[in-house]
């Protein structure tokens, strides 16, 4: 079993509304129910954003997204799937539930 | 020995797609399948002048290579991944499937939607046509270096990525099907239409390995219609290659090719398959029908012996499947032979291809045969700036020359 993650791509400041909300959760309980879940979230906007660099003596913060862009993240899910067909299949299924785009990304295994 | 460099390469050519296919498998690895198939035929190369060629040398290939893909996956296990080299030993376990065959596996796994179609096309000639690196950056005009870079990237991305190596499952088995016949037409077409300056008119190496490919494809999937109907295509295509360029390097219209260069084999090959698809009798897609159409042109010995309805009717049809501009400008061309060519300029008025060559040379043809010359003549000069084919460069610019003042 391969972990993938979902990032949802989004371009505006307007969240999820209330049907998207219902069907994000619908579309939760079955991956829950078929054992793709391991977890998922939604985040906050970018102009909440915080950059820290911890590797120096002092940290330093940055106000703001670590990249100026047009779109951003707006949440994820992490899951469990036999191999890409499989995830790409649960990606198609999440972006049509959240009504966004979705980038599947593959977590390395330790 | 002058014998054993070719028998090598007739090995290589029906070999190489098994031996990959069949260590990838059993390794679980494109990149290590490749190296070693590759090694395993430098080593044919430097054994077989000297020890004679095996009885069975797809099965000696295999068997070399896949020692070497041990060797080294011991080697490596020792510095660090022990769980390789168990899965090695241990032996692989035997897939489960409705097709199976390593090939169509390792064909699947090339031609897969994560991969982006440029990248699909390269790899697909890299691990199941066994062109050299070198050969395909030649064929797509770019460096060797990008052209490595971009498989290397690839194969990296189905390790990481969890790309499995299996056939589809039966219910997505046309999609992707549908994805492999996009890329072996890709590679067909690339080697027919060549649309870089410069360039021969017909790369006869990706035509004839994109034949190759499709004919494999059609050995593992012998009932599917739409793989029939592709091979069909490409032969019929393929047949009037030597009556579709001048002696002088320019490109002869249909109407005006000498029919008696046409290949008479894969005409008949490819009326053959056409046939077994109509008799099969399930509703065709594209590819199909488009076989269809170039088995009614290449039935008439004279062009004037066209069965232009039926070749309209055959149109209608591929709109019905794809109502794309393009196919609506060749089903206008067609329609010109029939219902006159006011009838034909009326259809494309309005078709959004405005920066497409074709629809400007059917255009000026068109305008030229009502007498319009002057608008002709901007239509030519539109065609000829978007194309990129010498070819069909001097062909178009010998037609525009041609017209009344």
């Amino acid at each position: 079993m391969a972990q993938y993650l979902f990032n949802v791509l989004h371009d505006s400041s307007e969240l999820a509304t209330d049907e998207e909300m219902t069907a994000i959760r619908a579309f939760n309980k079955q991956i829950q129910a078929d054992g793709h879940w391991v977890f998922a979230g939604g985040l906050a906007g970018p102009d909440t954003s915080t950059v820290v660099d911890g590797r120096h003596s002092e940290p330093v913060y940055t106000d703001g997204p670590y990249l100026e862009s047009k779109e951003f993240i707006i949440g994820f899910w992490i899951i469990e799937a036999a191999d890409l067909d499989v995830a790409l299949k649960l990606a198609s299924q999440a972006s049509l539930h959240c009504n966004r785009r979705v980038e599947v990304r593959p977590v390395l295994s330790a | 020995m002058t014998g054993v460099a070719e028998v090598i390469a007739g090995v290589h050519r029906d070999e190489w797609a098994r031996v990959v296919a069949t260590l990838a498998r059993r390794c679980g690895d494109l990149d290590i399948a490749e190296e070693m198939a590759a090694e395993a035929f430098a080593t044919a190369v430097e054994r077989w002048p000297v020890d004679g060629v095996p009885p069975n040398p797809g099965a000696w290939l295999t068997t070399t290579a896949h020692r070497k893909a041990i060797d080294r996956l011991r080697r490596e296990a020792r510095r660090e991944d022990k769980h390789k080299e168990a899965l090695m030993l241990s032996g692989p376990p035997e897939p489960a499937g409705a097709v199976e065959d390593d090939r169509l596996r390792l064909l699947f796994t090339c031609c897969h939607p994560a991969l982006a179609v440029e990248t699909r096309i390269a790899l697909t000639l890299r691990m199941v046509g066994g062109l050299t690196v070198p050969e395909i950056a030649r064929a797509f005009l770019v460096s060797e270096a990008a052209m490595a870079q971009r498989i290397t990237r690839a194969k990296a991305k189905i390790k990481a990525a969890g790309i499995p190596y299996r056939v589809p499952s039966h219910e997505d088995l046309p999609v992707r099907l549908a994805g492999v016949l996009t890329v072996l037409f890709l590679i067909f077409n690339e080697g027919y239409l060549v649309s870089e300056p410069g360039e021969d008119a017909v790369r006869d190496d990706l035509t004839t390995e994109a034949i190759r490919l499709t004919r494999l494809v059609r050995a593992l999937l012998p009932s599917d219609g739409e793989v029939a109907g592709l091979l069909a295509l490409m032969l019929l295509t393929q047949a009037r290659r030597p009556a579709r360029v001048s002696a002088n390097g320019e490109l002869v219209a249909l109407a005006e090719q000498d029919r008696g260069a046409w290949d008479r084999s894969l005409v008949d090959e490819g009326h053959a398959l056409v046939r077994g698809c109509l008799a099969a009798g399930r509703a065709p897609g594209r590819y199909q029908v488009l076989a269809a159409i170039n088995a009614v042109h290449t039935d008439a010995l004279d062009v004037r012996d066209t069965d232009w309805s039926q070749v309209v009717a055959l149109y209608d049809q591929l709109v019905r499947l794809d109502p794309s501009p393009i196919v609506r400008l060749n089903r206008a061309i067609a329609l010109a032979e029939l219902d006159g060519p006011e009838v034909a300029l009326a259809e494309l008025a309005g078709l959004p291809l405005e920066d497409y060559h074709a629809y400007h040379a059917a255009r000026a043809d068109l305008l030229r045969r009502l007498g319009r010359s002057s608008e002709a003549r901007a239509a030519y000069d539109r065609a000829v700036e978007l194309t990129g084919n010498a070819a069909e460069v001097a062909y178009l610019v010998r037609r525009r020359d041609q017209l009344a003042r």
